[in-house]
């Protein structure tokens, strides 16, 4: 019954289309951001972490990466304290090292957004390749594909990325290792993460394989590489940025996970993961804000990333609405 | 319109002057606007439209299965007399299985799949009438066998999967007739259907429904249907009923210009013409319902009076018509035009 | 909509006689409908097979008009995708005007695309057939673009305003996208990229079974005012007893893989032979209602993958006879110009 309305809509409006614009802006998307509070919240929190990463060394008052600019003799430093002997200003106090929370959380998370960002893209692209052809090609390619994926999917992610981590570990010189955690890390969460990607983009694919338009670029007798690139890809990926959102959330655990284990960032670079390991020994000596602001940090930002990812999920398929 | 139910028994539904709104963020639709119609024991009325006329949406008002944000704004619903647009949903929910009956295009959405057909029938036997479970066996048994169903002994503990697409929609009809509801709504119910399965399931609700007395309302596209089962037809058009009379006139002798173009443009078997009839256009937008007559940019008889004022249903011939042509007092001329000389040579 | 106003209004009924354009020979297709290899093991399933067609022979001259009917499950919409080479060949032999295309399935490059732009293929649902993220002129214009490269851009743009025209819409719907449309505006979209290479022969699948009666009148005015104008070939796929009459000059009716009867469409509907066709045709809804019960037909279309054995139709015919259920009839021309495969029409046993 409702189709029916939706069919009549169907029919061309008589006006002129609006600019890019103002048809963004009249559409849906927006239309359900702006009634719902949370999702505007989770906006603005996630804006605000980007921008604070994105800016971090003109922001920060201090460069927690570099030993020269630490004063020991500030350690500890309680929160919205100023030092008597340096004069510094600590927002969020600073840890044993004299380093400022403040700068390190900016910086961390300038690490964990990275690393997330670019583990998401590689899962991505990974799978959503691997898909494309298991859903396209099937037979004994889909077959491979999807029992590689089903037997990885039998291990926790976490496990996984340990996995991948060590194994890589044990390859490179030890005198690398710190130069190379971030390459290392990256990977190691997307080789945990294709499966995902791929499993969705086979289902969106083998879909859209067998709808009429393919099939008319198929008797139009178009190359397979034709029809794969520009009327299958663009029509599956949909579903893919969507995972891709809430995948970010993910990632960015999973680094924060690997590295408070101990095997992600290297102290001197610390991430908000590592940033958490090392504020756990103070936890019960007084010095809480060395652990709680990186935790606060880490928390706001996987929330408002999965509450985006949610959002856009059930705003992106009609089934839901 | 007149408000004397066909023949002297009260009418089992009697819809007034209903609307049905939906309210979009960027205006209200006006889905149904001014619906009036009669059905009387024993009668079947054929609602027939396009995709787009309100004709499913009248069924789901009736049984207040509309999907929201739509909602009935203006109207009566009476069943058996008794107003029930206005009933809560928890008073509505006992007179669905027990006094309407419904029945939908695809069967495998009206049976549950994890339980077997005996289950189901039973369930709904006793849920709506004093039986016990081993009555409620028997009875369902019976109406297997009422609604042909091969060796229905063997058939009670199989599930919905296990049947085909016509025993499925014969399934569908057992259970819509279990509690003898006074009116069943049919929506489709041949559309998911071979031709050849189509007459049967056709014949097989005509007949038990005749048996019954119960009122059907039969929602449907398809001309052919409505020509072969229904006793009167309702014409939709755009959210408003256009016409509605007995099945022979309004088939035979259509009156709204709109049904005179629907039935020239239906291919026939009878004769051969080289051109099929065409209604230039489409059926309007929800948003863009001109005024007026709703048909009148596609209508070659529009007049200036067509644009800006809406026909009621006037009496024309044998049925009822809303168009300005069967105005008593003032009829607006015919035009000749390629819809006549077309003519419905039917 | 449609501003075509043909100038015609006589017969077009031609090329009973015309050079054959298509000819299929034994043409079958059958899927695996097995259970995974694990499953079958695990279970002791045999392997499944769909004959989805087996053995259908046919020829359409040029110019004409040949219909496939049957319920679902007949394997016409799979003999339409075996000749455009959606599907390739279990079985069988295709030509077309004088060259082989039974392996065009599985050919590309230049020279199979010579032949593929020959013919084209409309499909049944409008708001699948589109991709609904290209815009409309893109779309119509996707054929130029791979087939004639050297066409400037200008000049394809130019073409697809001219076929949007031809099929009742306006040069400036090229820019619109395909969410726009209606069901039949989207079903002239189709036809108008299936018209871009201006192709010999068209095989409609279903091509109004998803559009209203209004609309579908307009759709298939349409198809016939094109194929007046080009001098089109098509291959018409339907359900529809009725729109098949209208469209026909002959027709094929199919059974579960199989053609039970071709005859041309006014012998058909005059004096149909195979009891199927019989059937069929009693079985469509009369506008004239009164009077003319349908008649009953009893049963079901039975599951392609097990079917009956001899002539499918056997457990549904009421002539059927041990012959019947045991040997696979053959289609046998008849001095009328039918072929039916039917052991009782042979026999003469009925009419």
């Amino acid at each position: 019954m409702s189709q029916d309305v939706q069919r009549t809509d169907a029919s061309p409006v008589a006006a002129k289309p609006p600019g890019a614009l103002r048809t963004f802006l009249a559409s849906d998307i927006v239309y359900s951001w702006k009634r719902q509070p949370v999702v505007i919240l989770a906006t603005l929190v996630t804006l605000t972490m980007f921008a604070g990463a994105l800016f971090a060394p003109w922001i920060a008052p201090q460069n927690p990466f570099d030993p020269i600019e630490l004063e020991l003799i500030d350690a500890f430093s309680p929160p919205l304290t100023t030092s008597d002997f340096t004069g510094n200003f600590y927002l969020l106090g600073s840890d044993s090292q004299g380093r400022d929370v403040f700068s390190a959380i900016l910086y961390g998370s300038r690490i964990s957004l990275l690393v997330g960002f670019a583990a998401v893209l590689f899962a991505l692209a990974l799978g959503t390749a691997l898909g494309l052809m298991a859903g396209f090609r099937g037979g004994w390619r889909d077959a491979l594909i999807m029992r590689i994926a089903d037997v990885q999917l039998t291990f926790p992610s976490i496990l996984m990325a340990l996995l991948i981590f060590g194994v890589i570990r044990g390859f490179l010189p030890r005198s690398m290792h710190a130069e190379v955690a971030i390459i290392v890390l990256i990977v190691a969460i997307g080789l945990s993460d294709w499966v995902q990607y791929a499993r969705a983009v086979r289902g969106a694919t083998m879909v859209e394989k067998g709808k009429e338009y393919v099939q008319a670029a198929r008797v139009i007798g178009l190359p397979d590489h034709r029809i794969l690139f520009q009327h299958i890809l663009p029509n599956v990926m949909r579903p893919v940025l969507v995972i891709g959102t809430i995948g970010l959330a993910l990632a960015i655990i999973a680094e924060a996970t690997l590295s408070f284990l101990g095997v992600g960032m290297p102290a001197t670079q610390p991430s908000l993961g590592t940033l958490i390991r090392v504020g756990q020994d103070y936890m019960f000596s007084g010095e809480w804000w060395i652990l709680l602001f990186p935790g606060v940090a880490l928390l706001l930002l996987a929330l408002s990333v999965n509450l985006l990812g949610d959002w856009l999920r059930d705003v992106l398929n009609p089934k839901l609405r | 319109m007149g408000h004397k139910p066909d023949g002297e028994r009260e009418p089992v539904l009697s819809v007034r002057r209903l609307r049905v709104e939906f309210p979009t963020r960027h205006a209200t639709l006006v889905a149904l606007d001014d619906v009036s119609f009669d059905i009387a024991p024993g009668e079947v009325l054929g609602v027939v439209g396009e995709s787009g006329a309100g004709k499913s949406m009248t069924g789901n008002a009736v049984i207040q299965l509309l999907e929201p944000p739509g909602h009935i704004a203006g109207g009566e619903i009476r069943l058996m007399g008794r107003r029930i647009d206005d009933l809560a949903e928890e008073d509505f929910v006992p007179l669905r299985g027990r006094h309407i009956g419904m029945i939908f295009q695809d069967p495998l959405t009206s049976l549950n799949p994890l339980f077997s057909i005996g289950d189901q029938l039973v369930e709904t036997l006793r849920a709506h009438l004093p039986m016990s479970e081993k009555q409620a066996r028997g009875r369902a048994l019976e109406l297997l066998t009422e609604v042909g169903i091969p060796a229905p002994e063997t058939r009670l503990d199989s599930y919905p999967h296990q049947f085909s697409g016509g025993m499925r929609q014969r399934v569908v009809i057992a259970l819509a007739l279990a509690a003898e509801p006074e009116l069943i709504i049919a929506d489709e119910p041949t559309t998911a259907l071979d031709v050849s399965v189509q007459a049967q399931i056709l014949a097989l609700l005509k007949r038990v429904c005749a048996e019954r007395g119960a009122a059907v309302m039969l929602v449907t596209h398809d001309m052919g249907v409505i020509a072969e089962t229904a006793d009167r037809v309702a014409v939709m058009y755009a959210g408003r009923l256009i016409e509605i009379g007995p099945v022979k006139e309004v088939i035979g002798h259509p009156r709204h210009p709109y049904t005179e173009g629907l039935m020239a443009s239906i291919p026939g078997l009878a004769e051969r013409r080289e051109r099929l009839y065409q209604i230039e256009g489409a059926m309007p937008r929800l948003a863009a319902i001109p005024p007026g007559c709703a048909f009148n940019p596609r209508c070659p008889h529009a007049a200036e009076r067509c644009r800006t004022e809406r026909p009621e249903l006037l009496p024309a011939g044998g049925s009822r018509a809303a168009c300005w042509l069967h105005d008593p007092d003032n009829p607006l001329p015919r035009r000749a035009s390629a819809g006549d000389s077309q003519e419905v040579a039917r | 909509m449609s501003q075509i106003q043909p100038a015609h209004t006589g017969p077009t009924r031609t090329a009973e006689s015309g050079e054959v354009l298509l000819q299929a020979t034994d043409l079958a297709r059958h899927f695996d409908v097995s259970r995974p290899w694990l499953n079958r093991v695990l279970e002791r399933a045999e392997k499944l097979s769909l004959k989805a067609v087996d053995g259908v022979s046919f020829t359409i001259r040029r110019g004409e008009t040949v219909a496939l009917v049957g319920e679902s499950g007949c394997g016409k919409s799979t003999v339409a995708r075996l000749i455009v080479g959606l599907y390739g060949l279990t079985r069988g032999r295709l030509v077309f005007d004088g060259q082989e295309i039974s392996d065009l399935a599985g050919r590309s490059g230049r020279q199979a695309a010579a032949i593929r732009q020959r013919f084209q293929m409309i499909f049944q649902d409008p708001y699948a057939s589109l991709n609904p993220l290209w815009r409309v002129g893109t779309i119509i214009g996707e054929p130029l673009r791979f087939f004639r490269p050297e066409m400037g851009a200008t000049d394809r743009h130019r073409r697809v305003g001219e076929l949007l025209e031809q099929v009742g819409m306006s040069a400036a719907d090229a820019l619109r996208y395909p969410h726009e449309f209606s069901g039949g505006q989207r079903q002239r979209i189709s036809i108008a990229r299936a018209l871009a290479n201006e192709p010999e022969f068209m095989v409609c699948d279903e091509p109004t079974s998803a559009l209203d009666v209004s609309v579908q009148a307009q759709i298939l005015n349409l198809m016939k005012d094109l194929q007046q104008q080009y001098g089109l070939t098509y291959l018409f796929i339907s359900h529809d007893m009725a729109v098949v009459k209208h469209m026909a000059d002959r027709i094929a009716v199919m059974y579960l893989g199989r053609i039970a009867e071709i005859a041309p469409a006014d012998q058909l509907f005059a004096t149909p032979h195979h009891p199927y066709s019989r059937m069929l045709l009693a079985a469509v809804p009369s506008l004239e209602g009164e009077g003319r019960e349908r008649t009953t037909i009893e049963g079901e279309v039975p599951n392609p993958v097990h079917p009956p054995s001899g002539c499918a139709f056997h457990p549904r015919c009421p002539h059927a006879n041990a012959r019947c259920r045991a040997e696979v009839p053959a289609l046998i021309a008849r001095s009328d110009g039918s072929e039916v495969a039917c052991h009782a029409v042979e026999e003469g046993r009925i009419g």
